[in-house]
């Protein structure tokens, strides 16, 4: 069974309909990038996937499990299976980077505090900030707090990995660096991987599939190669930064200009907090 | 996850087989630092290790550094590709003591 299955997937924000009948899987041991440009609904995709947005209708199904139906204790101890490297970091300010690290293993495991100093260490060594241990977030570089991020990440050794921009914000040499060690974790502990990123050049370095997303809509769900070679005018804008120019609704726009909003324009979607 | 040990030539070799996870780690852990407590020369045979995680890994340094420490033997044997493919992830390929055979460790 694939990790990862996602079956005509349905999202709205107030009347805005943000996802539109998305389906795709995630093969064991791939990489799967999420590619779209500003907008194009990848970061909400990702949301469903971790189980923090209730969708419309379909379903999203994470190693066999339906994450949007299963119980809290269900989906908790799915959560431990998962790792998720935020595009921010988002690691506690005040605790050391070794205790952010550690804490998954803190929270969800029995093991000795040796093993866990040992398994945070190591965590570091693998993403080259050894020695780092003891610093605090705040004296780590952008690019440190990346690969800090995804040493907490990869702690529990997950079986699916998300990353979320991980190479937004960064110089070519470190963003090719984070490359280097999402495709070093998949060949070494056969983690599947889902990279949500609007990088082209990360994007086809490490993908085994693309998913191209635009105004909510899978435009294209292929290899790399294929979707390189695609002759899908859209998809080619993107591949070429080419910016399309958006079609206008003149009713829209007045509105906008004038200041008049419809209701529910800015209504959030369910989100789940369990 | 199985863990059999035997004795040759007053060396204990520990074969370990299936995988060793968060679950099965601590009792290997456990095991290990009894031998090295008890200061005996170890040979850990992973050619049947399917998968072994980080938790599984740490044990290994742990035992591994307190050998060290006592002046004992400690080697890998017959490392398994994925039990390799993780060690080699944090480079420990390159520190522990390695061996392709059990006799070939033994004769080391």
């Amino acid at each position: 069974m694939n990790p990862v299955q996602v079956k005509n997937l349905d999202t709205h924000y107030g009347h805005r309909h943000i996802l539109k009948d998305v389906s795709l899987e995630v093969r064991q041991g791939e990489i799967f990038v999420i590619m779209g440009g500003s907008g194009s609904g990848k970061t909400t995709l990702l949301n469903h996937l971790l189980g923090l947005l209730r969708p419309s209708s379909g379903s999203v199904h994470i190693l066999g499990q339906d994450i949007n139906t299963i119980g809290a204790l269900a989906k908790q101890e799915l959560r431990t299976k998962m790792g998720v490297a935020f595009q921010s970091g988002a690691l506690f300010s005040s605790m050391s980077v070794g205790d952010n690290i550690a804490l998954p293993l803190r929270e969800h495991t029995k093991l000795d505090d040796t093993t866990i100093g040992i398994v945070t260490r190591l965590k570091l060594e693998v993403v080259s900030l050894a020695g780092f241990a003891d610093l605090m977030p705040s004296e780590l570089s952008g690019g440190m707090i990346k690969r800090a991020a995804f040493a907490r990440a990869i702690v529990m050794d997950p079986k699916l990995l998300f990353c979320d921009e991980p190479s937004a914000g960064l110089d070519p040499v470190v963003a090719a660096s984070i490359d280097d060690l999402i495709l070093r974790l998949r060949d070494a502990m056969g983690m599947s991987i889902v990279v949500v990123t609007h990088d082209l050049d990360s994007a086809f370095k490490i993908a085994d599939r693309i998913c191209v997303l635009d105004k909510g809509e899978v435009l294209a769900l292929d290899t790399a190669d294929a979707i390189r070679a695609s002759p899908n005018e859209r998809i080619q804008n993107l591949l070429n930064r080419r910016t399309e120019e958006a079609e206008i609704d003149p009713d829209a726009y007045l509105r906008r200009l004038l200041g008049e909003k419809d209701e529910d324009e800015d209504e959030e979607p369910m989100r789940d907090h369990l | 996850m199985n863990l059999k040990t035997h004795e040759n030539n007053g060396t204990v070799v520990v074969s370990l087989a299936g995988e060793i996870d968060l679950e099965h780690s601590p009792s290997v852990r456990k095991q290990l630092m009894e031998l090295m407590f008890d200061r005996r020369d170890v040979l850990v045979d992973m050619a049947q290790v399917a998968y072994i995680d980080s938790s599984g890994i740490a044990s290994l340094v742990e035992a591994y550094q307190m050998a060290r420490k006592n002046a004992t033997r400690f080697v890998l044997v017959a490392v398994s590709q994925p039990a390799l493919r993780v060690l080699q992830l944090a480079r420990l390929d390159k520190v522990f003591a390695l061996a392709d055979t059990v006799e070939a460790a033994l004769a080391g």
